[in-house]
């Protein structure tokens, strides 16, 4: 075995695929091939290449065409160690004789560049092209010795790859992986009984002729390592043993069988079945809910519908009364009580449309869910105030610090306002409750020995004539070498630094390089606290609904190991360190910032303890993005476990993802994005901003905010969709029944309808006990889409002008689908406040129907029954026009010189950077240059296109440079790292 | 669907007598009765065979290398395209896009078989795509684009609207 020998030579076949043109391959000639089925067997005599010789590097790609052309003949085989599927091949190869350079590479190399998954055997075609299937191989080289295909061999080829293959892998999976020999066995009956009658009705030896074909060669290696192990039972196989037999003497099939198993039978294949993909091996356990889940089409039981349709004519009985909100909301005993905290907003910067969804907005429509579903529950946020940022900017604006946070405090509330985010409370962290519970913290945890002392190495700029904490020192990243990396945390790869370790660091505001000076500080002993997190957090993430990224960012913080930490900081605006060696310091922000969730809700009631240190009775949700996710689930809790007072910890921790901005990030110095305070000026309205950031609310993966589809899914999703339906049904019940809700009796069809919508409704509460907000959205879309078409196919507007069973039959449709509409306004109620409200004031509809259909598993019941009377009927929703979209874009898409936009995405920030900030400095200038370059962009793409000589483009983009660069510098910013930071991507 | 298919491929083939199909198992497999001979089964068998029933050979490949080609992708219709997970889609659609990247047809420079079946099989998934997928799928667009616009392919299938100009400033990232 020549090849033998090469396993594990990792050579980048991604080359191969651009040039390697072999000499000893070059010489080879088709034509030289020898007889079918004579000769030496072909591994005595393959081709052997150690290294790709390219005759001059890399050759143009048009080049190595006309050159393959020229050196036909040249063909190459990629094979891995025991895979399977190099059984067919070698044998074909074998059998024809066809002369081919094989070279064995390691599982994970990529031989066809367009795949995304490393995909063998590979076969390089003279021609360049690669064939990556097996059969197709075969069937090739069977071709080019003069056996062309036909409808018999392509018919048991296609046989071999959809029925034969899937379970042969999956059977596979469980001898190898799994030593279940009989179930595997019973997988394989299906497939091996088809091919035993086919075989028995036939009287030729051969699949499909009296001499081997492909045909025979590909199911006989498909079958081999099944029916060569001896544990495994084929049962009475008469036909198929004889077959088996027969292709199995052949001498290039045992080679083949031989080079790829080893003699050690299926355990040779371990390897590469680990590496199979379980949707391949495993597809086969379940078809249909593989189809379900795609279509979104529940298939429906008669006793389905029946139940569905005796349920919903029960229609509004013994529903509870509408309990009114009392404040202040504290447990109850025998309720649910939840409660529940949104990350507290950097006071001074104007949240983003980021910042929005990604924590406010979510627990906002959990918070109307969960007081909808009858939970007792308390909904607590406010704005964070304490920190170097703030003071930087009171000294900017001329106020104190505390001026500056009542100034944003009311512009976060605002905003928070007109998006109808419906907090019990929204609080700010600088109060005396604050100082008074991190003080009490600090203590116990003092006491109980879990705070450490130690010097500290510190940057200090000596011209700013302070401490650099946090934000105001920048560097590269010492773990991933990421150029901008703050003091505290890497935006690249999120690790935590000291900004001690940063590499070159620079004073953000004077660009100055910071000395390193010492200074006394108080820590976190988190190792000491590492065990009793860990099975707190077991006992956490067991029990409650973590998302998968939270479970993910906290594991691999524990895996790293905890470090003390330390909570002390160098600066004056902050909440004091009450110890008498630390009276000139603050608590570190991130020590200080969550124990505000106490504080904010001890200034809404002063039995806060009654949430607070009640873990018996509460159940505690956490909204954040997920930067935040260490800090919530480690270093907080962390500080409430030791100081040991039986406080209520997070139970559900819901982190986001980060939304992108077109294909850019959200840049308050550029000007672009869309902040909070700027989304009312677009006229378009509050609960559209709503819906659509809940419908790409980044939940598992990122996504990003688009103009021209927000203009769609308004268009379609609420104009076309759920707007049309509701206002349809409205329509209906107003222009032929006098607006009074006629008679309804239910047919089939109506059964059936009934029954879908109630499949989505318990989809959707489902879906949002769990907390998957976007994904119970869709439910809601369904639904209308359901009843849409119900209207469309029965035609009540027809039907009203026909006899009177066709006027039965659309008084009938009418009746049903305005319920439909009512329990849209239901289940619309979290996402859309106030079109929720506006269906129900249309409708007329029962106070009580919003809360009594959404409880338990949900109950889709008639709440408008014949004879209630609607109220005046309007259109929910307003087409946005293209051209509307296209200013709005222009206005928020902030000047991008065209270097920087297509620039790599880069995330939104709960908490702002402090460059985002500083461009206040000199805005007016700032303003100026950022037009400039705008035109000098313009300018250089002009050029550009006109195909200018290249002398004149290059003077002009130096121009452009220049003024970026001041520009850069304008605002604050180092202009060499956000070069660098271009190429990066 | 399949049955659909093969009558479309029928059309544009311009065969004269359509064929009597039926399908098998759970999976609705395509089954041709044929007068002369044994029934053939499976999507692919069969639009071969209708291939060189009306005499359009150039239609499976002209040469060796070609027909395997067209093999190749017809064999990925009908194992990996269809009944395919909705994560599965994904690396499908990726891996296809970066394909077509040099490519006019499947097969390179020239229309074949493999066109027409990837054409119906992919059409359900491409018509769900929102503008900014099709952006990013760019190459599958452009090839999806011209397979349904070539004269007689399209028949059963409603045509997919395609936007001549970018939507997306810079789609790819």
């Amino acid at each position: 075995m020549l090849c033998s020998g090469l396993t594990g030579n990792c050579r980048c076949i991604r080359a191969l695929f651009q040039v390697s043109v072999n000499r000893t391959a070059l010489e080879l000639k088709l034509s030289e091939r020898p007889p079918f089925g004579g000769g030496a067997g072909l591994f005595g005599r393959c081709h052997v290449t150690e290294k790709s010789q390219p005759e001059s590097g890399y050759i143009s790609r048009r080049f190595i065409q006309e050159r393959r052309e020229v050196t036909e003949g040249q063909m190459k085989l990629y094979i891995t160690d025991g895979n399977p599927h190099c059984i067919k091949v070698l044998a074909s190869l074998e059998l024809n004789g066809v002369k081919c350079d094989i070279e064995a590479v390691s599982h994970e190399e990529k031989a066809v560049v367009h795949f995304s998954h490393p995909l063998f055997p590979v076969l390089l075609l003279p021609d360049g092209q690669h064939l990556f299937s097996p059969n197709s191989i075969c069937q090739y080289l069977f071709d080019i010795s003069g056996q062309k295909a036909t409808d018999a061999t392509n018919q048991w080829l296609e046989w071999e790859a959809t029925n034969l293959q899937p379970a042969v892998l999956q059977s596979l999976h469980m001898v190898a992986l799994q030593g279940k020999r009989v179930e595997a066995a019973a997988v394989m009956k299906e497939p091996l009984n088809w091919l035993e009658q086919s075989l028995s009705k036939k009287n030729t030896p051969f699949l499909a002729a009296e001499a081997v074909s492909v045909a025979d060669v590909v199911l006989w290696a498909a079958l081999y390592p099944l029916l060569s192990d001896s544990g495994f039972d084929a049962g009475e196989l008469r036909s198929v043993r004889g077959w088996f037999e027969r292709v199995g003497g052949l001498e290039a099939c045992q080679t083949a069988a031989q080079r790829v198993l080893q003699g050690k039978g299926v355990e040779a294949l371990k390897t590469f079945l680990q590496k199979q993909p379980a949707t391949q091996t495993q597809r086969r356990d379940s078809p249909t809910n593989a189809n379900e889940a795609e279509d979104g089409e529940h298939v429906m039981t008669m006793e389905e519908i029946e139940e569905a349709a005796q349920v919903w004519s029960e229609g509004l009985k013994s529903s509870p009364a509408v309990t009114e909100r009392k404040h202040p909301i504290l447990p109850q005993e025998g309720k649910r009580n939840v409660l529940l905290t949104s990350a507290l907003p950097y006071v001074n910067n104007v949240p983003h449309l980021g910042n929005i969804i990604g924590c406010v907005l979510s627990a906002d429509v959990f918070a109307r869910y969960g007081r909808l579903r009858g939970w007792n529950l308390l909904f607590i946020c406010g704005t964070d105030e304490y920190g170097t940022a703030t003071e930087n900017k009171a000294r900017e604006e001329g106020l104190t610090p505390q001026e500056i946070c009542d100034k944003y405090h009311a512009v976060h509330a605002d905003i928070y306002q007109w998006f109808q985010i419906d907090f019990d409370f929204f609080g700010r962290t600088t109060t005396e409750q604050q100082t008074e519970i991190a003080q009490d913290i600090f203590w116990r945890l003092h006491e109980r020995g879990f705070l450490l002392e130690d010097t500290v190495e510190q940057l200090r700029c000596d011209s700013c004539q302070r401490f650099l904490a946090d934000r105001f020192v920048e560097g590269e990243c010492p773990h991933c070498r990421y150029p901008e990396a703050r003091g505290d945390q890497c935006d690249k790869c999120g690790r935590l630094i000291n900004a001690v370790e940063l590499r070159n660091p620079q004073c953000k505001v004077c660009k100055e390089t910071p000395v390193i000076r010492s200074s006394k500080h108080l820590f976190l002993d988190l190792p000491k606290l590492e065990d009793e997190l860990e099975q707190w957090l077991d006992k956490s993430t067991g029990s409650g609904d973590w998302t998968t990224n939270a479970r993910h960012i906290t594991r691999s913080w524990l895996r790293d190991g905890l470090k003390p930490r330390c909570i002390t900081r160098d600066l004056r605006w902050g909440t004091p360190v009450p110890h008498e060696e630390y009276k000139e310091k603050v608590f570190y922000v991130w020590f200080d910032a969550p124990i505000g969730y106490l504080s904010i809700t001890a200034n809404y009631t002063d039995q806060w303890e009654k949430w607070w240190k009640n873990p018996q009775q509460v159940e505690l949700y956490n909204f954040m993005a997920k930067d935040n996710v260490p800090f919530h689930s480690v270093v907080f809790p962390c500080s409430l476990l030791g100081a040991q007072d039986n406080y209520t910890l997070v139970n559900h921790l819901i982190a986001t993802e980060y939304l992108n901005y077109e294909d850019t990030k959200f840049s308050k110095s550029r000007g672009v994005g869309v902040f909070g305070d700027m989304a009312k000026d677009t006229g378009i309205p509050s609960d559209v901003w709503r819906f659509y950031l809940l419908y790409l609310r980044p939940e598992g993966q990122d996504s990003a905010f688009s103009w021209s589809d927000m203009a769609l899914k308004n268009n379609s999703e609420l104009l076309n969709n759920l707007g049309n339906f509701i206002n349809r049904a409205g329509m209906f019940v107003s222009k032929f029944f006098d607006g009074c809700v006629p008679e309804m009796l239910l047919n089939e069809d109506d059964k059936r309808l009934i029954a879908q919508v109630r499949w989505e409704l318990k989809q959707y509460i489902q879906l949002l006990d769990k907390v998957r907000i976007r994904d119970a959205l869709k439910c809601i879309l369904n639904i209308s889409r359901h009843g849409n078409q119900y209207i469309q196919v029965n035609e009540p507007w027809k039907k009203i002008k026909g006899g009177d069973g066709d006027r039965q039959r659309a008084g009938t449709v009418t009746g049903v689908s305005v319920n439909v509409a009512c329990l849209l306004s239901a289940v619309l109620e979290p996402y859309m406040p106030s079109v929720s409200h506006t269906i129900r004031q249309q409708l007329q509809a029962p106070p009580t129907s919003v809360s009594t259909m959404l409880q338990n598993t949900g109950i889709f019941i008639c709440t408008l029954p014949a004879g209630h009377r609607i109220g005046t009927v309007s259109p929910l929703f307003q087409k946005l026009e293209i051209e509307q979209i296209e200013v709005l874009r222009k206005r928020f898409g902030g000047q991008q010189p065209e270097e920087e936009s297509a620039k790599a995405k880069t995330r939104v920030e709960t908490k702002p950077s402090a460059a985002a900030v500083n461009v206040n400095a000199v805005p007016e200038r700032a303003k100026q240059l950022t037009a400039l370059v705008a035109e000098q962009g313009n300018k250089v793409r002009g050029l550009k296109a006109q195909k200018a000589e290249k002398s004149v483009i290059d003077k002009e983009v130096e121009t452009l440079l220049d003024l970026k660069k001041q520009l850069s510098l304008a605002e604050c910013k180092n202009p060499e790292p956000a070069a660098q930071k271009g190429k990066k991507k | 669907m399949a049955l659909r298919e093969l009558s479309s491929l029928e059309k544009f083939l311009g065969l004269k007598k359509p064929n009597k199909y039926s399908t098998q198992g759970g999976k609705k497999v395509p089954v041709l009765q044929n007068n002369n001979g044994p029934a053939l089964i499976g999507l692919v068998t069969i639009a071969s065979h209708l291939v060189r029933e009306a005499k359009r050979p150039e239609l499976l490949g002209d040469r060796a290398e070609r027909r395997a080609v067209v093999q190749q992708w017809l064999e990925h219709r009908v194992t990996r395209l269809d009944n395919c997970s909705k994560e599965e889609v994904k690396v499908i659609l990726k891996d296809l896009n970066q394909y077509l990247e040099d490519k006019v047809y499947l097969a390179g420079n020239v229309f074949t078989l493999a066109d027409i079946l990837m054409y119906y099989g992919i059409h359900h998934i491409v018509m769900e795509l929102a503008v900014q997928e099709k952006e990013r799928y760019l190459n599958i667009t452009r090839w999806f684009d011209h397979i349904q616009h070539y004269p007689g392919v399209r028949h059963h299938l409603p045509p997919v609207a395609v936007l001549r100009n970018r939507v997306y400033p810079s789609g790819h990232h």
